[in-house]
């Protein structure tokens, strides 16, 4: 049986799913439910300073769903937690003595003064808490007071804050990054070179999910009146994932420790955010979408999936895909592979070919001797792969690599030496190749 | 084939059909379900809160969850979550009427009225671990303690797989030559196909501490004292091996056969064309095993089915889908009917004589008026009865043992579960949750001692 035990910064945990800061970890009812449940570890809803923020008194939420009303997409104007500090101290304390062996982190907001930072972090040193994660992300709200994003965009801040919480505490700091930047490479060194521990990634993409065309206000409406939230659940996985690749493959970064975050909801998408760098993944809207129950599926998942590709622990996996991320520049232009629809499993829809026909290549039939019937025509096929992403049957179409022989659409005799643009003779800066 | 159609008189004969109709007609009555069918089944589970169908599920499998698991691309994990709760699994995703279990429970039923296929995803993952030979569970450290379980049927083995789980040797006793009780001997053809029960049997044994003793008969070749002494625990799942009677004249006469026996008899052939079957059939009774034999005659090739059954179809223990599957297979139900004399030419029935019957304040009555109809064949399928003869001294409530919430009997040592105890389900289902309740009260005594 796969060790899916985790060390993060000193801080283990029994396996490297944790909850994210936000609602599911809010109170000591929910996290003491969440361990029973088997998460491995929480970071504490954002503590801010007395007196408590206040959040709006009607709908704070708003998604996008999709077929089956299955949730891909969800927003929130919510803001840090708003229960008196105190009460929250004492609760993570608590949780923490109860549960020694999950990883309790505190998630922390206050005004960019040195002395505000400092008062804070003294206070959560009390409680035993295993580190503390700086909310450098949310973007509504927050920002408007000169917290949240509106430091995290700013990577002079993030170093000033990061250096000011080593200085106060012995716990390790996680700085937690927005997305909501242009480049998260920059805040990303700033976080290591104000001697933070790690990083943690991705926080709510500023978003509004949709408009009521009869009130014509953005939802969720709140007197009819909407404001800009935080996305976040599946439709946001594939901005983390590549976030949390730059930064693993950064030479300033490289090695720095990323706790990943981002529309994890099965183990797959997990292992997947670890393959790229991370050591632990944090969840929110999957636990707040079907309930804490899903880590069952998280450990199963993974530990099956190790089992199978016989890797004992998660440091055998850990960034195995970095090197594999590379610039458009670099990828190899003599690798052809054409598109191959399996008959067997085609039910015909016709959807490829539509697609092919209208939009791309011509490269799909529709009919052969007087029937219905699709087929890839290899002459035409540049080997896109949008077939694949609209057939509704996984695995029926499949991109085949070709080998051997010639590409019949160019004529041209299959080369299996690697070459890239860099070296290409279209590319005006080509650089010739040795003698 | 054309056997003597037509021919007065009982006309009863085998090789009715083609040899490829056999095959055909006994093939998987719900085919498997490929990746893509499995993929989009399982997309449709929400994942529900103290989930209905977990609840109606009397083994209490955590159906979201491995339902969860199927759709993540993780069957061997779905297959370990149904295996926890019930180690027979796979036969019971072939054999339990879903459409009264989880099935009925799952709230797609609200939503739109078609449940998610529980019973066939289960098939999946069940499938795809045991063709993996996938293996989820090894035994704990010896204990060197020894139970004898009497009866290999889906009691029976639950009780052994959980006990030898905990690190118990077992012995299991069994009269018939072959393991499996009624997964072996009794369930319909089409439901278990392709020697599906001696499959699980070997897949469940793997575990290894089980040894299983066939043609070993309770009160026969051993007494209950006997395993007392020799044991320190013992299980009884023998099942039920009285069957009712009719009490109709003609009872007795060859071709008026008991249906349980006649099911055995198909399940064990090696040729299904050698098995004789008349080509006019009668059916008494309303339960699953009415349904069964009916549809394996209309299967065989009988030309006529016809089940009688004395009350209305809501009273018909056999469930709406198996009372539909009949009458698609071309089975006539007749309800409010009983028999009254089966009629006897050269030894074999030939013709039936029924009565009709009404309910009148909750008591059945006949009406006086009758019809009869030709009938070279006729089935018992009025029920099953418990046997205490092997078992003396253990405690009877209304005809079958009495077990408390943890199975164990009067008798202190004695545990027992399935259809031989009082307040059951009649279910593989229901015998794998005695047997596994039975075995953890088990393993909680013995770990006192
Ligand atoms: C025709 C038929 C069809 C059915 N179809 C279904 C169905 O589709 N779905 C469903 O859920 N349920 C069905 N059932 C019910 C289901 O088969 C039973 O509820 C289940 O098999 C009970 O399990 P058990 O272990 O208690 O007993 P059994 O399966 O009856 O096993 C008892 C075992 O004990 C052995 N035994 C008996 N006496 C002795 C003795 N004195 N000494 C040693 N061994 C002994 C027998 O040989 C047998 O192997 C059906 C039943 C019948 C009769
Ligand atoms: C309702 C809600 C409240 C949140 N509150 C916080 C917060 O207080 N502090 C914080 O750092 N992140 C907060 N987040 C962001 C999450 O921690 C997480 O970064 C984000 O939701 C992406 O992960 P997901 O796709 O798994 O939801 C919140 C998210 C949601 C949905
Ligand atoms: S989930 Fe529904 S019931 Fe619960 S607090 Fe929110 S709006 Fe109210």
């Amino acid at each position: 049986m796969a060790d899916l035990r985790t060390e993060f910064l000193g801080i283990k945990s029994p396996n490297p799913f944790w909850l994210a800061s936000a609602p599911p970890t809010d109170k000591e009812y929910n996290v003491v439910r969440a361990f029973k449940a088997g998460w491995g570890g929480v970071v504490w809803k954002t503590l801010g300073e007395d007196p408590a923020v206040v959040n709006v008194n009607g709908p704070r939420y708003g998604a996008i769903w999709g077929a089956d009303r299955r949730l891909l997409g969800f927003n929130n104007i919510e803001l840090i937690t708003d229960r008196p500090l105190d009460v929250n101290l004492r609760e993570i304390k608590k949780v923490k003595r109860e549960w020694p062996d999950r990883a309790v982190v505190v998630s922390l907001m206050v005004p960019c003064e040195e002395r505000n930072w400092a008062a804070i972090l003294s206070r959560v040193e009390e409680t035993d808490a295993d580190g503390v994660e700086l909310n450098f992300g949310c973007p509504h709200g927050m920002s408007e007071r000169g917290m949240g994003s509106a430091v995290g965009q700013v990577p002079e801040y993030i170093e000033m804050v990061a250096r000011w919480c080593k200085a106060h505490t012995r716990m390790p700091v996680i700085v937690k990054l927005t997305p909501n930047i242009t480049d998260i490479r920059h805040p990303a060194r700033a976080a290591k070179d104000g001697g933070a521990d790690a990083v943690s990634l991705i926080n709510t993409i500023n978003s509004i999910v949709s408009v009521d065309l009869d009130t014509m206000s953005p939802v969720p409406s709140i007197d009819g009146k909407g404001t800009h939230g935080g996305y976040c659940g599946p439709a946001v996985k594939p901005i983390a994932l590549s976030m949390v690749s730059e930064i693993a493959r950064d030479k300033a970064t490289r090695g720095f420790p990323i706790s990943a975050i981002g529309g994890v909801t099965t183990w797959r998408d997990a292992v997947e955010f670890m393959t790229l760098g991370a050591t632990t993944v944090q969840v929110c809207t999957a636990a707040m979408t079907y309930g804490f129950a899903i880590v069952k599926e998280l450990i199963s998942g993974m530990s099956n999936w190790m089992d199978e590709k016989g890797y004992r622990s998660i440091d055998d996996f850990v960034g195995a895909a970095v090197p594999n991320v590379t610039d458009w520049q670099f990828l190899n232009l003599n690798y052809i592979a054409k598109a191959h629809i399996n008959q067997d499993l085609c039910i015909k829809c016709g959807r490829c070919h539509i697609v092919c026909e209208d939009t791309s290549h011509q490269a799909i039939t529709a009919k052969k001797n007087g029937n219905r019937h699709f087929e890839v025509i290899d002459a035409e096929c540049v080997g896109c792969n949008l077939c694949v992403s609209v057939c509704p049957v996984a695995n029926c179409i499949t991109m085949v690599e070709m080998t051997s022989g010639t590409d019949p659409r160019t004529g041209r005799k299959i080369d299996r030496h690697y070459a890239n643009w860099t070296t290409h003779p279209n590319n005006p800066n080509a650089v010739k190749a040795a003698e | 084939m054309p056997a003597a159609q037509g021919r007065p008189g009982p006309d009863i004969a085998s090789g009715r059909l083609a040899a490829d109709d056999y095959a055909r007609n006994f093939a998987d009555l719900h085919p498997p379900l490929d990746a893509h069918e499995a993929l989009v089944e399982s997309d449709r589970c929400y994942f529900c809160y103290d989930a209905p169908c977990m609840n109606a599920c009397p083994t209490g499998i955590d159906i979201p969850l491995f339902i969860r698991e199927i759709n993540t691309g993780n069957p061997l994990g779905a297959a370990k979550t149904i295996f926890d709760e019930n180690i027979l699994g796979g036969m019971c995703a072939r054999v339990c009427p879903t459409e009264t279990l989880c099935e009925e429970a799952c709230v797609r039923n609200e939503a739109e009225g078609e449940p998610v296929k529980i019973g066939l995803l289960q098939r999946h993952a069940t499938d795809k671990a045991m063709v993996a030979n996938a293996q989820f569970y090894k035994r704990a450290a010896p204990t060197g303690k020894r139970i004898a379980v009497v009866g290999a049927g889906p009691a029976g083995l639950a009780c052994a797989h959980r006990l030898a789980v905990y690190g118990h040797d077992v012995v299991i006793f069994d009269a018939k030559p072959k393991p499996g009780g009624l997964n072996e001997y009794g369930i319909a053809a089409y439901k278990t196909v392709a020697d599906f029960a001696q499959a699980e049997i070997d897949y469940i044994l793997s575990i290894g501490g089980i040894a299983i003793e066939n043609g070993k008969r309770l009160g026969q070749d051993f007494q209950l004292a006997d395993l007392r002494r020799q044991f320190d625990a013992v299980f009884i799942g023998i099942g039920l091996a009285g069957v009712n009677q009719l009490h109709e004249s003609g009872e007795e006469s060859p071709g008026v056969e008991d249906a349980v026996e006649f099911i055995a008899e198909l399940r064990q052939a090696d040729d299904l064309a050698n098995l004789k079957i008349g080509r006019r059939v009668a059916v008494i009774g309303g339960g699953m095993t009415a349904i069964d034999v009916a549809v394996q005659s209309k299967l065989l090739g009988a030309e006529d089915v016809t089940i009688l059954y004395r009350r209305g179809k809501e009273e018909m223990k056999a469930s709406e889908f198996e009372q539909d599957l009949a009458q698609t297979k071309g089975v006539t139900i007749k309800h409010w009917v009983r028999p009254r004399k089966i009629a006897v030419k050269e030894g074999s029935p030939v013709r039936i004589e029924c009565e009709y019957t009404r309910d009148e304040g909750g008591r059945l009555k006949a009406t006086g008026e009758t019809f009869e109809f030709e009938a070279d064949m006729v089935f018992k399928a009025i029920g099953q009865k418990f046997e205490p003869g092997p078992v003396p001294g253990l405690e009877l409530v209304g005809g079958r043992l009495k077990v408390d919430n943890e199975r164990r009997t009067s008798l202190p040592g004695v545990w027992a579960g399935g259809d031989c105890v009082h307040g059951g389900q009649d279910l593989t289902v229901a015998a794998v949750e005695d047997g596994k309740r039975a075995a953890e009260s088990i393993n909680r005594a013995l770990s006192r001692q």
